[in-house]
């Protein structure tokens, strides 16, 4: 296939690659899913390990790992960094696992994907009690797959909704809204407003990638509805999504949210947050530091305020964002890699992490934190996000809902599609693709 | 090729885990492709793949063509002229393709030119004329450079016998230029289309993943590789590949054959002709 496929595309090139890997674990005898190579004498093992992991844009990671080098000389570890796009981390880690390579010790994990890699045995069981007691229930389950932990939640994350505490205030509004209406009804005041011209209400992520898949299943959440049961099974054709793709997409067409926001990924928005242009916006908390800069960049520091999301008849529910940390199953020195990912999500390297990072902790002890709250005011409200938030579907084939989600829910935005066919679709493929 | 033969069984045994077989499947994948619940996708992929092939590589020729007279007619400076043009070429299609994505954006300055907003990065036709322009420039120059290695090779004396003879720039055009450059006219033309019909880099991330409106069949194996769909994803490729190989055979039977064979057949052409006037002689008298 190398020799016969015109060589440059990198689709060809991907799959010319994954064809060979796959010929190489077919010759090394069985596939991966019938033998977890967990020998007893493994899951003992010190020695050297490596970390895979996206690209460490803080570099605080490596001030971590050298910590932890400097107290063990003889198990030390190194990073290998991963592509910085999602999807090419997932390639990467996934090809590897399919080789059964020992190349990788210890992997973070996108949470959406905990369940395809415990699915396919490709990462251990995490024995009972490691996990810091005070780490969120969310957090827990997005690293739980059919009631066993296969991972140890590290970093957190939840959707915030930013506002401009300035605007509200000027308006005579003196908290930020809980529901939707509420949210409606501050625009139309702040907006009224001689300083605000051009400016509009809400935007999110509503470009078509997995942005909008955080963006639908958070509004439909917050209209007390759900993607999936808790069996696992889709439940997107009910009344409770139809009012929440129904709301979305009158709010598109009255222009509460700009229909520019169609093409907004998270830095798009943020960017329209820091030149004053939007009253509300749903973000992560990594806005927080970038639109408090002072050096012009920012037209809104100081200006600006954090609270939980807003739904439909109350507090709205956040899509829980984060990394797990997981042992691979074919590495060898399996009890370092055990010890290592204890010391990473310990509330020690978490409290450091944050403070150096404000990468949100998976411990809700330090969300209570005096001190931490001094310097990042937006503690108490992320807390309240994370903790009324929901992972995404845990499903094996998670690429492929996503896909679906963002086929569904796309065209009925654009207002080129009704909500009704479009959720009754959405359901019945969502079927085809989680039964097996 | 052989992979594309196999699926995996994508089985989920009572506990969670996933059970995987790799299974013959003969041809299944490429009957899926074509009639399965993958061939709306495929056939709007290459749809794309061929409207952009199409559009792109006319346009370009056109313009290309049209740079390649302006450098080889300027004199002083020419040297710059050229390393101007070939900026876009050489910068990598990712980088341009990320620039564009800013020229392009809600805000940006295609939007401010125009006066009014335009949602080029959203799913629909304003994607492809983005993909369309964005392509054009970057590979236009290419072909211009490649013409402009034509025109160099046209000694003067042709057009200042034509000129003796009273041709008009059109006429010299038409006689002269084309037919000499035509083989090198040829070679890029089937450049730029193989490069087209594998494009990828350019709407992934000018537009992005997912988009159906700029969906090509490379993006489209790439998205099944990376559901791990190997068979399936093995298929498309192959496909890619036969639609590459069949569009190259047909460019160079059509177009190449005749380029060699040129002199033979206008000789053919002649001979046919004065055989007919004859023939037509002799019907009279």
């Amino acid at each position: 296939m190398n020799r016969h496929l015109h060589p440059g595309t990198r689709a060809t090139a991907v799959s010319a690659l994954v064809v060979a890997s796959l010929s190489l674990s077919a010759c090394s005898g069985g596939s991966a899913s019938h033998s977890p190579s967990s020998s007893p004498s493994t899951a003992a093992a010190r020695g050297p390990i490596t970390l895979a992991t996206g690209k460490d844009t803080s570099g605080n990671l490596e001030k971590l790992v050298d910590g932890w080098n400097a107290k063990h000389p003889k198990e030390t570890v190194t990073i290998n960094e991963l592509p910085a796009a999602a999807d090419g981390q997932l390639q990467q880690l996934v090809q590897n696992a399919q080789v059964q390579s020992d190349a990788y010790s210890v992997l973070a994990l996108d949470i959406t994907w905990t369940s395809e890699f415990a699915a396919n045995r490709w990462i251990d069981k995490i024995p009972t009690g490691i996990i810091p007691a005070n780490t969120f229930p969310s957090a827990i389950d997005s690293a739980t797959y059919r009631g066993t932990t296969y991972a140890i939640p590290w970093q957190s994350n939840g959707g915030l909704l930013f506002y401009r505490s300035d605007l509200l205030r000027k308006a005579g509004i003196s908290n930020a809204p809980t529901t939707w209406t509420e949210m409606q009804a501050d625009c139309a005041k702040v907006l009224a407003l001689p300083d605000t011209e051009g400016a509009s209400c809400y935007a999110g992520q509503f470009d078509k990638y997995e942005g909008l898949v955080v963006n639908f299943a958070e509004a439909v959440q917050s209209a007390d509805g759900e993607l999936f049961d808790k069996d696992g099974k889709p439940t997107v054709n009910t009344a409770e999504s139809k009012s929440a793709l129904t709301w979305l997409v009158d709010r598109f067409k009255d222009k509460t949210i700009p229909a520019k926001s169609r093409t907004y990924q998270e830095e798009n928005g943020r960017k329209e947050f820091q030149d004053g242009k939007l009253v509300f916006l749903r973000q992560w908390p990594y806005v927080w530091d970038l639109a408090n800069k002072t050096d012009g960049s920012s037209k809104v520091a100081g200006k600006f305020d954090v609270a939980p999301l807003p739904g439909k008849n109350g507090p709205g529910s956040s899509t829980l964002g984060g990394l797990n940390l997981a042992v691979s199953s074919f590495t060898k020195n399996k009890a370092t890699a055990l010890d290592f990912i204890t010391y990473l999500a310990s509330p020690e390297t978490q409290r450091a992490n944050l403070l150096a990072t404000s990468q949100a902790p998976t411990l809700t002890s330090l969300y209570d934190d005096p001190e931490l709250q001094k310097k990042f005011p937006y503690l108490p409200a992320l807390k309240e996000s994370i903790n009324q938030s929901v992972p995404r579907p845990k499903v094996v084939r998670y690429g492929d809902v996503s896909s679906a989600i963002q086929e569904a829910v796309y065209p009925v935005i654009a207002g080129q599609a009704a909500p009704e066919e479009a959720l009754s679709s959405l359901q019945k493929k969502l079927e085809q693709i989680t039964t097996p | 090729m052989r992979e594309s033969l196999y699926r995996q069984a994508e089985g989920i045994d009572a506990n969670g885990f996933v059970i995987q077989d790799e299974r013959f499947v003969g041809l299944d994948n490429y009957r899926d492709v074509f009639t399965g619940q993958q061939a709306d996708l495929f056939w709007n992929a290459f749809d794309n793949t061929t409207f952009f092939t199409f559009t792109t590589v006319a346009i370009e020729i056109i313009l290309g063509l049209a740079m390649a007279l302006v450098m080889h007619r300027a004199m002083r400076g020419r040297a710059l002229v050229r390393a101007a043009i070939l900026v876009p070429w050489a910068i990598p299609t990712a980088v341009s393709a990320l620039l564009w994505r800013w020229i392009f954006d809600a805000d940006g300055v295609a939007n401010a030119l125009l006066g009014r907003q335009i949602l080029w990065t959203a799913d629909g036709p304003a994607a492809k004329a983005a993909v369309i322009i964005s392509d054009t420039w970057k590979t236009a120059p290419f072909i211009g450079l490649l013409v402009l290695a034509g025109l160099q090779l046209i000694p003067k004396e042709l057009y200042e016998a034509a000129h003796v003879d009273g041709a008009g720039p059109w006429r010299q055009f038409r006689a002269i230029t084309l037919p000499m450059i035509r083989p090198v006219l040829v070679v890029a033309v089937l450049f730029r289309m193989l490069d087209v019909l594998r494009m990828f880099d350019l709407p992934y991330v000018l537009i992005g993943n997912q988009k159906h409106s700029v969906e090509t069949l490379s993006m489209l194996a790439f998205n099944e590789a990376g559901n791990l769909r190997y068979g399936p994803a093995a298929a498309f490729s192959t496909l890619l590949f036969c639609y590459v190989v069949l569009v190259a055979f047909v460019f160079v039977k059509l177009l190449g054959a005749e380029v060699i064979g040129q002199a033979a057949t206008r000789r053919v052409r002649h001979r046919r002709r004065s055989a007919a006037r004859r023939s037509r002689k002799t019907a009279t008298t």
